[in-house]
């Protein structure tokens, strides 16, 4: 069960081996969670996450492998963890998701849709099968790993930013439909956090390592805030970057 | 979402939890709804718990308000049958224009005496009285494996473990409870300033027991050497012989009913470190240095807060939580601990009460034991507030203290186990009469009560 603090006791993370993720989870295990379920594409990449949370005093850790290029697998899945949780899960952290390359994106129809599944249609799946389990299960908490690139999408990664943008409004409506069952939805949107998903590029700006930016999250979990920014200062750049005539915002440093 | 479902709290405002309710009005009828529960129930009262006791997420909560038979008090034992959907407002209204009171008082009317067992509750004059099972000659409960009228005679280990167990050894129907007599419905006091702590606790530990009801009011925002400021209330009930004026026409007169609403929640942060230490300052201020044989009615004297109705809401959407703990006289220190701590990490608190426990009653997870305890309630908000309390659970627990479970919302099952040792004998007789795990609550789940 979740606390009066909102801390949760079991987590689900979809997109298990993200690095973002996985910090947020090992402080979840330092306060109160005991039950994880790593879900995502790399065995060994979970393996390894399992072993450290249990490492950390978690109890119980499992992990589930698949991949998010098809979303018909995305009830099979959720069905799983929550088994493999013991049946319920206070806590959805859901963190699947890709960059991709915006230069072979502009030319790669095929690449620019696969990036839509994973990014946004097998997360929305595996939401709506969600829905039910926590409507059953009379309580629960779902936080969306968005971004700060789907609040104004940019030509350096306009693809990636419109997923997030699609994933981020979904949730926005997924939200509403959920409250009046006592169940918590939340966005995060981090900035450029430093991980091996943005490795080998420039930092932009207000970039962050993952340690500060799963704190910032850890504490927006607590909060009954709908939007998680991390830093979040990006809350007050958001809003200047909504409101940039286009000839402006084209002009920004990428 | 059908009809009956709804989404629950716990007097604090926080974690809510979705379930059906249902509402019976006689023994048959929960019977019934223990058979047709399709998933785990737990019963549910006037909600006065702070955190997730009364609540089942995705199950059946049963609310007792619907049992309510209530027997004329028997003018020579002072024994009453009540249903356990009466509360002790409802109670006393009728019984102390018969010259009767409760045996035991909590800081608010409003609980119900299902709740009242099912937490085994305490007043100021625990030190003296113990607690309320110590005052129930009986109880009608329903189980999952049937129902029985229990005794601490007919079923001792049956009816101790339900003193204070949540209501995870079944449903309540009604008890017989122990009244006590009473001239008058007013209470003679005595009033006292403290300047700190410890001559706050000093002054309790030597006087109280000349008093039968003794509480102490606890400053814990200001730091320094008036860290612990306090303000003891003790009182008796008055005799006829000390009303004066009016107060002689009407001797034995119930408590006049909720005055204020608050209607609506306001936006979190209203009671915030700094309006919160301007009421406490306030509080010490207005009480007066020394104070003898002032006569107060008895609403006064036990429930200040019963005047505002909903006045959880004034804490905001985030909602509050009560911290309150109890640890033997030999670690009177932690009470100075943990009050140093908050002051340390800038939590604040709003109206610490302090008191003292009279013996432990066999109930396994009963929570009174010889010793002190405090009470704190905070706001939610404070990032450190987490971590702060966390901290203080392991002091607690270290000193052989425990948390009583009426209160929390945030306790881990860890440190609840160390804290109740007694909870396998609690287990063990529980398995005897609910071996499916029928009854369970988010408390239950969350402490891992099993
Ligand atoms: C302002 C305030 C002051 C308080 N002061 C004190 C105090 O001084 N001393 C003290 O001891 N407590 C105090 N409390 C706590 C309160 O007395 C307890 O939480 C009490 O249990 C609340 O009763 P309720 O009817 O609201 O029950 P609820 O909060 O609805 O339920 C509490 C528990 O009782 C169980 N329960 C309810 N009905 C039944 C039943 N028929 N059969 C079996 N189980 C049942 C529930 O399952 C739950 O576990 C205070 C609370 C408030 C809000």
């Amino acid at each position: 069960m979740r606390n009066a603090f909102g801390q949760p006791q079991s987590v689900l993370v979809l997109g298990g081996t993200s690095e973002i993720a996985l910090s947020v989870v090992e402080r979840l295990v330092a306060a109160r969670t005991q039950t994880v379920v790593l879900a995502g594409r790399n065995p060994s990449g979970l393996d390894l996450a399992a072993q450290e949370l249990r490492d950390k005093g978690a109890q119980s850790v499992e992990t589930l492998v698949f991949d998010a290029d098809e979303p018909s697998n995305a009830q099979g899945v959720i069905d799983q963890a929550f088994e493999k949780a013991g049946g319920s899960i206070d806590l959805v952290l859901i963190a699947v998701g890709q960059l991709g390359d915006q230069d072979l994106l502009d030319n790669d129809p095929d690449g620019a849709a696969a990036l839509f599944t994973t990014n946004l249609t097998w997360p929305v799946a595996a939401m709506t099968a969600l829905r039910s389990k926590l409507i059953t299960q009379g309580s629960g908490h779902v936080a969306v790993i968005a971004s700060i690139a789907g609040v104004r999408v940019r030509r350096a990664n306009f693809t990636y930013g419109a997923t997030k943008a699609g994933l981020d409004a979904f949730t926005q409506g997924y939200s509403d439909s959920l409250k009046p069952y006592g169940v918590k939805v939340q966005i995060i949107r981090p900035g450029f956090v430093r991980t091996k998903m943005t490795e080998g590029m420039a930092d932009a700006p207000f970039s962050t390592d993952v340690g500060p930016a799963a704190d910032t999250i850890v504490k927006g979990l607590s909060s009954p805030a709908s939007v998680i920014w991390s830093p979040p200062l990006l809350q007050g750049v958001a809003l200047v970057m909504r409101s940039l005539p286009g000839v402006l915002w084209r002009k920004m440093p990428s | 979402m059908s009809n009956h479902q709804e989404l629950l709290t716990g007097w604090g405002n926080t974690a809510p939890s979705l379930a059906d309710v249902v509402r019976p009005r006689n023994e048959e009828e929960v019977t019934t709804d223990l058979q047709n529960a399709p998933g785990s129930l737990i019963a549910r009262g006037l909600g006065r718990s702070y955190g997730d006791a009364a609540q089942c997420a995705g199950g059946t909560v049963l609310s007792n308000r619907g049992l309510w038979n209530l027997t004329p008090i028997d003018p020579l034992t002072g024994l009453v049958t009540v249903g356990a959907g009466v509360s002790l407002d409802e109670l006393v209204s009728i019984s102390i224009p018969a010259g009767w009171f409760i045996p035991v008082t909590p800081g608010t009317r409003q609980v119900t005496i299902g709740g009242a067992i099912a937490a085994d509750i305490h007043g100021k004059n625990h030190h003296v009285d113990g607690s309320f099972m110590n005052h129930v000659r009986s109880i009608r409960l329903a189980t999952p494996t049937g129902t029985l009228t229990i005794t601490p005679e007919s079923e001792p280990e049956l009816f101790w473990a339900t003193a204070g167990a949540m209501g995870l050894t079944g449903v309540v129907i009604d008890a017989t409870v122990q009244m006590i007599p009473i001239e008058t419905s007013y209470i003679s006091v005595d009033t006292e300033r403290f300047p700190n702590l410890d001559a706050t606790m000093a002054a309790m530990a030597s006087g109280d027991d000349d008093y039968r009801y003794s509480v102490a009011w606890v400053d814990c925002m200001t730091a320094g050497a008036s860290m612990g400021r306090g303000v003891i209330t003790r009182g008796d009930h008055a005799p006829k012989s000390m009303l004066e004026g009016k107060q002689t026409r009407h001797p034995l007169s119930p408590p006049a009913s909720t005055k204020l609403a608050v209607p609506f929640t306001p936006p979190s942060g209203l009671l915030n470190r700094l309006s919160i230490k301007a009421f406490n300052e306030a509080w010490f201020r207005k009480s007066p240095k020394k104070r003898d044989g002032e006569i107060q009615s008895l609403g006064t004297f036990f429930h200040p807060l019963d005047g505002v109705d909903w006045w959880n809401r004034l804490h905001g959407h985030r909602g509050f939580l009560q911290y309150q703990f109890v640890v033997s006289d030999a670690h009177g220190d932690v009470v100075t601990k943990a009050i140093e701590l908050l002051s340390s990490q800038k939590v604040p608190s709003f109206l610490a009460v302090l008191k003292r426990f009279g013996p432990h009653n066999p109930g396994p997870l009963s929570f009174p034991m010889k010793g002190w305890t405090l009470a704190l309630d905070i706001p939610i908000g404070p990032p450190q507030l987490a971590g702060v309390l966390d901290q203080l659970d392991l002091m607690v627990g270290e000193a052989g203290g425990r948390l009583y479970l009426a209160k929390d919302s945030r306790l881990s099952p860890q440190q609840f186990r160390a804290m109740y040792p007694q909870l396998g004998e609690f287990e063990r007789i529980r398995k005897t009469i609910d071996p499916q795990g029928l009854l369970a609550s988010d408390l239950s789940r969350r402490l891992g009560i099993s």
